[in-house]
């Protein structure tokens, strides 16, 4: 005799219902940036479009920001943490392999026993946190999820880089995904592409620092130890012409797929939210696109600098602070980074 | 298909819309970065902006051995073959 299975009733739409930001309380300007690498703020400027990036202290921690994040996102919802089912926090910067940081702040946020994960899609991540939590309210598997896109980017670069580092900064944006009767989240383009998996990458892992720890703590070398802190401690390094091609034009027809999954055009837009890696991506990905004039454009990078995950959901947040009658329209938020990962989709601005 | 004179016109059209240097400035023996000043992000616009032009693909790993003008003009002509 066949048993019947129960499966979970389907709604008919989700949509974002509030959103949080924490910035951390360090103010990195370029000048500090320029006693570090031979530059200068008018350089920093003309090339990047940054002035300052925020940065965390040493005892502020992943967890730390995502929960600041997290309790505006939830006072914006008008939920409470024991209504979530899920928490996705999405993060390359969690010191720990396990146990997740999502874990950790579900049980700070009184979320237990919700569900709760990492997800490890840089740039993109926040993006696949939020086509995730998409689907698990869609499905019925959960009512209420948070999404947190948080990075500490400060703890894994090297000052005196040049390719990335100085572009780096630190923060969270945390966004509540619930039931709606009609759809306030388009189907999110998702993908990857391995074959540049090398263009934004750590330049070393934890277990060669292991390694040249011990090789010298065996030597007694203080060269040895010199070496170990600068070169095998893992930070962030990328091939910044590669990247930026990829990121224009590549993501340039992504957030054009998105568009039409959604069933909308350019015109239908309020707001365009790019990842903010770079100001010139940002700027030529608006022209790549022709986004109409009325379209606002996230341009948090100037104060905020890269913050990886975090970037969308903070650029959106102070875009709907600083134009509230953006709020019920519809906003293009496109996350793409190390992997290399993509992640695009429409959503209803709460 | 277009010869090495016509390519270097486009080229230098496609500069100075990036750059806002004369076309004549642009000029075959000029180094990209030394003497146009141009850093390696518009070169990489220059260089889609090339590739819809003349129909030609200019992998990543080519832009970096194009380190002048004629190297760019020849590298074109090439792969247009």
């Amino acid at each position: 005799m066949t048993v019947a299975l129960n499966q979970p009733t389907a709604v008919a739409g989700t949509r974002v219902m509030g959103l949080g930001a924490y910035r951390p309380e360090l103010v990195i300007d370029n000048e500090q940036i320029c006693q570090w690498i031979d530059s200068s703020d008018e350089w920093i400027q003309k090339r990047t479009g940054i002035k300052t990036r925020r940065r965390a202290p040493r005892d502020v921690s992943v967890v730390d920001m995502a929960e600041g994040a997290a309790r505006e996102a939830l006072e914006h919802a008008g939920i409470s943490g024991d209504q979530l089912g899920g928490v996705i926090l999405a993060t390359v910067t969690h010191p720990y392999a396990t146990p997740s940081a999502a874990a950790d702040l579900a049980h700070r946020l009184g979320a237990t026993p919700a569900a709760a994960f990492d997800i490890s899609a840089a740039c993109a991540g926040y993006c696949y946190g939020i086509g995730q939590a998409d689907a698990m309210v869609r499905s019925g598997l959960s009512s209420y999820v948070l999404v947190v896109g948080v990075e500490k980017l400060s703890d894994f670069i090297d000052n005196h880089e040049r390719t990335i580092s100085f572009l780096l900064g630190d923060g969270a944006g945390a966004a509540i995904i619930g039931p709606a009767e009609a759809p306030g989240i388009s189907p999110s383009i998702l993908g990857s592409n391995g074959e540049k998996w090398e263009a934004v990458a750590m330049d070393s892992t934890l277990l060669n620092f292991r390694d040249a720890l011990a090789r010298a703590r065996e030597t007694q070398d203080a060269t040895e130890l010199l070496d170990a802190e600068n070169r095998y401690w893992p930070t962030l390094r990328q091939d910044g012409p590669t990247v930026f091609r990829w990121a224009v034009w590549e993501m340039a027809k992504v957030a054009q797929q998105a568009l039409d999954a959604a069933g909308i055009t350019a015109e239908d837009l309020v707001a365009f939210v790019p990842h903010q890696a770079n100001m010139r991506i940002i700027d030529e990905m608006v022209k790549q696109l022709k986004l109409p004039e009325h379209v606002m454009v996230g341009r948090d990078i100037v104060d905020a600098g890269n913050t990886s995950a975090a970037s969308i959901p903070l650029a959106m947040h102070r875009l709907l602070k600083e134009n509230p009658e953006l709020s019920g329209g519809l906003a293009l938020q496109i996350g793409f980074g190390a992997g290399l990962v993509y992640g695009a989709q429409v959503i209803r601005l709460p | 298909m277009a010869d090495k004179n016509e390519i270097l016109a486009g080229l230098a059209e496609i500069v100075n819309e990036e750059t806002g240097l004369e076309v004549e400035e642009v000029q075959s023996e000029k180094s990209f970065t030394e003497d146009l000043d141009i850093d390696s992000i518009s070169m990489m616009t220059i260089v889609v902006n090339a590739e819809e032009k003349f129909d030609v693909k200019i992998p990543d790993e080519e832009v970096k051995n194009l380190t002048t003008v004629g190297d760019a003009v020849d590298f074109i002509a090439n792969a247009q073959g």
